[in-house]
C-alpha cells in the first residue's frame, strides 16, 4: 500500500477539551505529529502574554494545531460525495491544517517586530527544508511538501482547499476562538460549530454557507468581535507584550553596542545579527526565552535588568487612553520630560494602537479586497453575509479603534514630589 | 511615536487621493517592495498581497479625522476614496522631513488601474522565482483575472522602471 494511503491498525485519539477527541487514522498524520518540529509547538503558547491577564491561557500551538486538524477532518468527512469536492485533496488538506502554524516562534508577534522575522516564511522553510516534517511529507511524493506549503501560503491553485484553512470563516479561526475562550475562561467566543460545519458547502473556488445557517455564522462573527476586545486586545496583556518587546529591543541594542553579557546569549546571536538559520530558529522556544530573561536579571545594564524583572514578576506598565490627534504636542513634551528625569522614553513611554495586533475583524470584502463570507441562497446564488444580516452589517460598519500610552507608574511615583518635571508629567498623563 | 501612522499619512499627503481599497493595498505593497519603509505586514490572500495591519491603521487614521474616507455604493460592492485632512497635515508637520521622498514612484502608481497593480504586486510577491515560473504562478493563482501576455510584459516593464527610479 502506498504510504499516502496507509492507515494505523487502530485509530488513535487525543483527548481534547474543546472537540472532546481528536481522531487520527492516517499514518502520515501520526508520523507528522511525532516530528521534533511539531513537538516543538508544545513549548510555544498560543496566546503569548495573555496568561498574565487570564491565568488559564497557558495552552500551546500544539493544542491548537491538533484542533484545526480535527475540524478539517470533520469538514472533509461532511464533504464526501458532495459536488465540487475532490477526494484526492483530502490528505493534502489534513497535512496543511496540522502544519499551518509550524513556523511560529516564542511570542511571535514581538519577535517578528524586533528581529524582522516572518513566521509564514519559517513555516515554508520547515516544510521545504531538511527537517523531520519534510522527510515525512516527501515519503508521500517528491512534490507533496511544496503543495502543502502552497496551501498554507494561500498560493495553491485550488482556492476551495485554501479557503477551508484560511478565509474569514475557516478551521483556524473556529478552533482558536473556542480554544482561547475555554482556556481564558471568558464566556465569549462560543458559537455552534457543529451547525456551521453542517451548513458548509464546497463551491468551485470557496466554501460557502447555506442561507439557513446564517444565524450560527452571526454568532461566530460576534464571538470574533468580542474576543478581539475582551481577550486579544486586553490592555494588561498588551502591557506585558510592550515590556517583552522592549526587552528584546534592549538586548539587541546592547549587543550592537558591544556590551559584554555575563552569559553570552548564544541562542539570540543570529537574531541580533538578523541572519537566522532554520536550525537556529527551530531551537528557539519559550523555555529558551525564559532562561535568558532569568539570566538577564543578573546583568549590569539597569534597563535590561529592570524590564526582565517586570516581565518575570508581572510588574507591568500602567496605561492611559490617549487621542494622538489631541495629544501629539504633549507626547513630544512628555518624552522630553521623561529624559530630563532620567527615564529613557524609548523603553518606558510607549504608545500602542489596536492596529499593532494581528487579529482581524470581519470585513465584507469591498472591491474584492479580500474574500468575504458568502451565503448560498436556495436558488444557488451567492450573497455576501453583511448584505443579508443586519447584525453583521452593524458590526462590520463600526470600526472601533483604540490607542493607549504605557509607562512605569512606580518609577514616576518614586520621583521627588517637588520635582517640576514630575508635576508636569502627572498633569499631562492624568488630567 | 506613532511613526507607522505618520508614515502612512505622508503617503496620503503625497498621493492626494486614492480611489479603492484594493488600489491602496497594492500601492503600499509595491512601494514597500521598492524599499519604502512601511511597517505593515503583508500576507498572500486570494486577491494578492494584503495587509490586515494596513486596513486597521487606515481605519484608525480615519477615526482620528486625519484622513477622510468616503464610501460610494457601486451596487455589487462599495468603493472608498481617501484624502488627507487639514488635521492630518497638521499632525504630519510634527514629523518634519523624517520620511523618504517617493513622489515620483507614487505618480507612476497612481495612474495605473487596480487590476494592473494587482498583477504587479502578485509578481513582486513571487519575485524570488525565475520569470517564467512567476508568470505560471500568476496564471494559477489569478486564473479568473485572465491576464494577457501583453499585460504581463507591461507589468515587467513597470517593475523595471520602478526599480530604476528607486536606484
Amino acid at each position: 500500500m502506498a504510504y499516502r494511503d496507509e492507515k494505523l491498525d487502530e485509530e488513535k485519539v487525543f483527548k481534547d477539551p474543546v472537540h472532546r477527541y481528536v481522531h487520527v487514522r492516517d499514518r502520515v498524520i501520526w508520523d507528522l505529529i511525532a516530528t521534533p518540529e511539531f513537538q516543538r509547538l508544545r513549548r510555544i503558547k498560543q496566546l503569548g502574554t495573555s496568561y498574565m491577564t487570564f491565568h488559564g491561557a497557558e495552552h500551546s500551538r500544539f493544542n491548537h494545531s491538533l484542533g484545526v486538524y480535527e475540524i478539517v477532518r470533520r469538514i472533509v468527512n461532511n464533504f464526501e460525495n458532495r459536488k465540487n469536492w475532490k477526494k484526492e485533496q483530502r490528505l493534502l488538506l489534513l497535512c496543511a491544517a496540522l502544519l499551518h502554524d509550524l513556523g511560529h516562534g516564542p511570542y511571535s508577534h514581538s519577535f517578528e517586530k524586533v528581529f524582522g522575522l516572518d513566521h509564514e516564511e519559517f513555516t515554508r522553510k520547515i516544510i521545504l527544508g531538511n527537517t523531520g516534517v519534510n522527510h515525512v511529507l516527501r515519503k508521500v511524493s517528491a512534490s507533496f511538501p511544496k503543495k502543502v506549503a502552497e496551501v498554507i501560503n494561500k498560493t495553491y491553485g485550488d482556492k476551495l482547499i485554501v479557503s477551508i484553512i484560511s478565509s474569514q470563516i475557516d478551521a483556524d479561526r473556529m478552533d482558536y476562538l473556542q480554544r482561547d475562550a475555554y482556556f481564558t475562561g471568558v464566556s465569549y467566543g462560543h458559537f455552534d460549530m457543529e451547525r456551521i460545519l453542517r451548513v458548509m458547502r464546497p463551491r468551485e473556488d470557496q466554501v460557502v454557507i447555506k442561507e439557513s445557517g446564517m444565524h450560527a455564522v452571526e454568532d461566530y462573527i460576534m464571538s470574533r468581535y468580542q474576543m478581539y476586545w475582551q481577550v486579544y486586545f486586553h490592555p494588561v496583556t498588551r502591557s506585558a507584550e510592550v515590556i517583552l518587546t522592549k526587552i528584546l529591543h534592549r538586548a539587541k541594542a546592547l549587543y550592537k553596542s558591544d556590551y559584554t553579557f555575563k552569559l553570552r546569549p548564544q541562542h539570540f546571536i543570529s537574531l541580533f545579527d538578523e541572519n537566522v538559520t532554520l536550525e537556529d530558529y527551530i531551537r528557539l522556544d519559550e523555555n529558551v526565552t525564559s532562561f535568558y530573561f532569568q539570566a538577564w536579571l543578573e546583568e549590569d545594564d539597569d534597563i535590561l535588568r529592570d524590564l526582565c524583572e517586570r516581565f518575570l514578576n508581572r510588574r507591568l506598565f500602567k496605561y492611559i487612553e490617549f487621542n494622538p490627534l489631541l495629544h501629539v504636542k504633549e507626547m513630544v513634551e512628555l518624552s522630553r520630560l521623561f529624559s530630563e528625569v532620567g527615564i529613557d522614553p524609548e523603553y518606558y513611554l510607549i504608545d500602542d494602537s489596536s492596529s499593532d495586533l494581528p487579529y482581524d475583524f470581519y470585513r465584507p470584502g469591498e472591491e474584492e479586497e479580500r474574500l468575504p463570507i458568502h451565503l448560498q441562497l436556495p436558488n444557488g446564488k451567492l450573497k455576501e453575509l453583511s448584505r443579508q444580516s443586519d447584525i453583521v452589517e452593524a458590526i462590520s460598519g463600526k470600526k472601533r479603534t483604540d490607542h493607549k500610552l504605557y509607562f512605569p507608574q512606580d518609577i514616576l511615583e518614586a520621583l521627588p514630589d517637588d520635582s517640576q518635571q514630575k508635576q508636569r508629567i502627572y498633569e499631562i498623563l492624568f488630567q | 511615536m506613532l511613526a507607522n501612522h505618520a508614515n502612512l499619512l505622508q503617503f496620503f499627503s503625497s498621493v492626494e487621493e486614492v480611489v479603492g481599497r484594493k488600489k491602496l493595498q497594492k500601492m503600499i505593497y509595491i512601494l514597500k517592495k521598492n524599499g519604502i519603509p512601511f511597517g505593515e505586514k503583508y500576507e498572500f490572500h486570494l486577491f494578492g498581497p494584503y495587509s490586515e495591519e494596513l486596513s486597521l491603521r487606515v481605519d484608525e487614521l480615519s477615526n482620528l479625522g486625519l484622513i477622510k474616507e468616503t464610501k460610494e455604493d457601486k451596487s455589487s460592492y462599495f468603493q472608498y476614496r481617501y484624502t488627507i485632512t487639514e488635521e492630518g497635515q497638521q499632525f504630519l508637520s510634527h514629523y518634519d522631513n523624517q520620511f523618504p521622498d517617493y513622489q515620483a514612484s507614487i505618480r507612476l502608481l497612481k495612474e495605473k488601474s487596480s487590476r494592473f497593480l494587482e498583477l504587479v504586486s502578485t509578481m513582486l510577491y513571487f519575485e524570488e522565482l525565475p520569470q517564467e515560473e512567476v508568470e505560471d504562478k500568476v496564471r494559477t493563482v489569478k486564473k479568473k483575472q485572465n491576464y494577457t501576455d501583453e499585460e504581463m510584459t507591461q507589468a515587467w516593464e513597470f517593475i523595471k522602471s520602478l526599480k530604476q527610479q528607486q536606484a
